[in-house]
């Protein structure tokens, strides 16, 4: 059991795609939900989206940036390893209807937690309309998937090296303003998720998003998942991840996940260390 | 008669040897250390062997307990281990939780004029003795009736039922959401406490006789209660616990350096954040600790921040100590470990600093006025009582409630208005055909004997239905 069977390195190797078995979890699994991985023993939880699943094969992917020590562990894992603990499917499900025209921006991994909520909302017939974001063209992922699991299809890149020239903001507005938009999912950067729904406050369009803030269980036990949703705390690992972006306190979340950089700082050194 | 009971109560209470106060609270070691054989014949002597032993009606599970320290004095320590194991499946593990002085100890009849005979300290020392120095011998189990049962939650009502259910021949597979099995025992009682080998051994003792433990596994999430009846199970067990940690719904509570109990004693208990960074899950190092409550689980938390490093550990609690839920044994082990009780104290707000995070916050002074519905003298505060307590860690252990992950899985379960399960009182049964519940998801929280006194008795019921019917 989740033993990986398929491995990619994308982004220059920044960002790594796992394909794991999980029979169980890949029946279960809707888009929006994510599992809980540990590499061994010693390791910490951590919390990844599916980015897809295949319930014949019986598999799950996960594609995730390698920003700290956890990550850099589940880096060194080939095909044929197995992750020491795998759980889910967690949090709730992406509530997919057919409300008509909708847009999907993603920047980074937050692109891979977009696709099959993409992918979903087009099969239930709406008309998607995708931004993706990125600081270069090289640090693009998923630009084919992303591609065909929408009508429109924008690329931004901070450098200009491929698409507009600029933020994915910029792309929104003007689509925003072309047409008649009946809600926006905007997965990414906490900055990224949080200028687009000043955007899409001002033109009142109802935003979803996802958030990640640090968690532990991931079923509701232990609360270090709480953000600030309309004033009201909420457990992001049950009562989300996915949360209505007008009412999130997005500052909240960005303090809370510098928690522990201390901590992250000392694990990574040591880590780097004993590789050396 | 009268004179042999006379003798007895002269010889003192056995005195439980103890790391010292200023060594211990800076490591993580077991405070106490165990009774030697010697001392165990002494303190079992000194028991009266009443006909009518109003210890055993002080026991939710009615162990035999004169009998059991009758066989210490015979210096026959497997066999006092056995004695306990045929009413008690965990007695290492409740030889140090249990609140005798409530229980056992409490009606000992010695403790009337004295000190009680320390059942507690026997019972540690009897399982202890057998765990270390047994042949590890497993009991019989009964023939194969070829039902399989599922218990959901490894915590120790489910580890009850399915130790009685594998003696009785059943099938048993234990759904465990954690990555290691034995729920608060493991992640919620720290190792100073609690030694995590113990839990894993009466584990593995269970595995030896052919449970199956299926870890990583959130029913209601990974599979419903309706999919494992499709898979084959004949029945099934929810022993999921209280996991879902009340906050206060204060000002200022989301700010960095505030925990629930449950996230900060998960930390560093189940994750070994203790242990950062030869483990990778970091715990915030408080330096001016406060903890907010005043039951066992407030002192855990209390002792371990002590034990993380804390410069001062207070313990903010808004009744008076004669209301202080823990258990006598933790109260007094704070106190000598230098932990602060702050008490007729209730917290208003929480402050932060630029970055979000914890500076301090503000208390108001109570004062204990009529009783409460719960028989207490309820807390008012004092106006204009307002005052700042600087503080850098702030640990919430004011309770838990039913977590909803399963219950709302599962259709035709009868909920209380609290989200508890609704189970029969004597039996276990639930509203739901072959479904049945126990320990802390239907009691509240509670403690480890009565969650596992509710694991025998449904076990008992669900062993009927197995054979006969519903
Ligand atoms: C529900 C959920 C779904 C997620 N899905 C994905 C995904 O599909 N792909 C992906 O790459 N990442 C995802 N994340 C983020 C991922 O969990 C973190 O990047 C990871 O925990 C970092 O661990 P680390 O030990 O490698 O880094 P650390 O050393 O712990 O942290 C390094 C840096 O990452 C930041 N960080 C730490 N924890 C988190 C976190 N939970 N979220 C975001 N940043 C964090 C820290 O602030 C720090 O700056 C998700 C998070 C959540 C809560
Ligand atoms: C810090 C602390 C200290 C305590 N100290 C004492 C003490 O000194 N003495 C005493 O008598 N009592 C004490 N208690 C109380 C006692 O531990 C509990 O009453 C007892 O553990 C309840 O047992 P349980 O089997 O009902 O549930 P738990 O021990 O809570 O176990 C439940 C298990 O179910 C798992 N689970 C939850 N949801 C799911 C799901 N959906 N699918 C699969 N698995 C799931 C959990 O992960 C957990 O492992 C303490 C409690 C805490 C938190
Ligand atoms: S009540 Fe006390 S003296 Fe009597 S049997 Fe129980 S432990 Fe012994
Ligand atoms: S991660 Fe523990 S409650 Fe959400």
């Amino acid at each position: 059991m989740a033993k990986i069977i398929y491995r990619e390195e994308m982004a220059q190797g920044t960002i790594i795609l796992n394909e794991i078995e999980a029979p169980r979890i890949s029946r279960k699994a809707k888009p929006g939900q994510f599992v809980i991985l540990q590499a061994n023993e010693t390791g910490e939880r951590i919390p990844l989206t599916m980015a897809d699943t295949n319930p014949e094969k019986g598999t799950i992917t996960i594609i995730y940036m390698v920003v700290g020590k956890s990550t850099a562990i589940f880096k060194d894992l080939q095909v044929g390893d197995s992750y020491y603990a795998l759980i889910g499917p967690l949090g709730a499900p992406t509530h997919v209807e057919k409300v008509g025209k909708v847009i999907c921006v993603g920047g980074g991994t937050g692109i891979a937690v977009l696709h099959p909520i993409a992918r979903a909302l087009k099969e239930a017939g709406n008309e998607v309309t995708t931004i993706l974001g990125s600081r270069s063209y090289d640090l693009l992922i998923m630009e084919e998937k992303m591609r065909n699991a929408s009508d429109q299809f924008h690329i931004c890149t901070d450098d200009g090296s491929k698409g507009h020239h600029g933020f994915v903001t910029d792309v929104l507005r003007q689509v925003l303003e072309k047409d008649d938009i009946a809600m926006v999912v905007a997965i990414g950067p906490i900055p990224m998720m949080k200028f687009c729904s000043l955007i899409t406050k001002e033109k009142g369009v109802k935003t979803l998003v996802s958030l990640n803030p640090i968690m532990v269980d991931g079923t509701g036990m232990c609360g270090c998942c709480r953000v600030t949703v309309g004033k009201e705390t909420k457990f992001a690992c049950v009562d989300g991840p996915e949360f209505d972006a007008h009412k999130v306190d997005f500052d909240e979340l960005a303090k809370r996940l510098a928690s522990y950089l201390d901590d992250e700082k000392t694990s990574m050194d040591a880590h780097k260390n004993c590789k050396i | 008669m009268a004179d042999k009971k006379q003798k007895k109560e002269k010889v003192p209470r056995a005195r439980m040897p103890e790391q010292d106060p200023d060594v211990r609270r800076r490591n993580f070691i077991e405070v106490p250390l165990g009774l030697t054989p010697e001392m165990a014949i002494t303190e079992a002597k000194r028991c009266l062997q009443c006909k009518k032993p109003a210890c055993v009606a002080g026991c939710p599970v009615s162990v035999d307990i004169p009998g059991f320290i009758t066989l210490i004095t015979e210096n026959n320590f497997s066999a006092a281990a056995n004695k306990l194991w045929e009413r008690n499946a965990l007695p290492a593990v409740c030889g140090r939780v249990c609140p005798q002085e409530e229980q056992c100890e409490g009606l000992c009849i010695l403790g009337k004029k004295g000190q009680p005979v320390a059942i507690g300290y026997l019972e540690r020392f009897a399982a202890d003795y057998e765990r270390q120095n047994g042949i590890g011998d497993i009991p019989v189990v009964e023939d194969k009736t070829g039902k399989k049962v599922a218990v959901i939650g490894s915590g120790p009502s489910g580890l009850t039922v399915a130790g009685d259910l594998l003696l009785k021949g059943h099938e048993v597979t234990i759904f465990e959401a954690f990555h290691k099995p034995g729920g608060v025992l493991v992640y919620g009682i720290p190792e100073f406490r609690l030694p995590k080998e113990i839990v894993a051994s009466e584990v593995a003792t269970l595995e030896k006789m052919g449970a199956k433990i299926e870890c990583n596994t959130v029913v209601g999430a990974s599979i419903t209660i309706d999919e494992l009846f499709e898979e084959g199970y004949d029945a099934a067990y929810i022993g999921v616990g209280a996991g879902l940690p009340r906050f206060m719904n204060l000002p200022g509570e989301n700010f960095i350096g505030i925990y629930s109990a449950n996230e900060y004693l998960t930390r560093t208990n189940l994750m070994k954040g203790y242990l950062f960074p030869k483990y990778d899950t970091p715990i915030a190092r408080g330096k001016n600790v406060v903890v907010l409550g005043a039951g066992n689980v407030a002192m855990d938390s209390a002792r371990t921040a002590m034990r993380l490093g804390a410069k001062s550990v207070k313990v903010v609690y808004r009744r008076s100590r004669d209301e202080m839920p823990a258990r006598d044994e933790e109260l007094h082990h704070a106190e000598e470990e230098k932990i602060e009780f702050v008490l007729l104290t209730n917290p208003t707000q929480f402050f932060g600093d630029e970055d979000g995070r914890l500076t301090g916050m503000e208390c108001l002074k109570m004062e204990l006025g009529e009783p409460d519905a719960s028989g207490r003298r309820r807390p008012i505060p004092i106006e204009g009582s307002e005052y700042k307590i600087d503080c850098d860690l702030v640990v919430v252990s004011v309770g838990s409630n039913a977590n909803p992950l399963l219950t709302n899985s599962t259709p035709n379960l009868n909920l209380n208005k609290w989200g508890n399960i609704v189970a029969d009182t004597v039996t276990g049964k639930t509203s739901k055909k072959g479904v049945w519940a126990g320990g802390d998801i239907v009691t509240g929280a509670a403690t480890v004997i009565l969650a596992m006194g509710a694991g025998r008795a449904a076990a008992n019921s669900m062993h009927d239905y197995l054979t006969i019917g519903w």
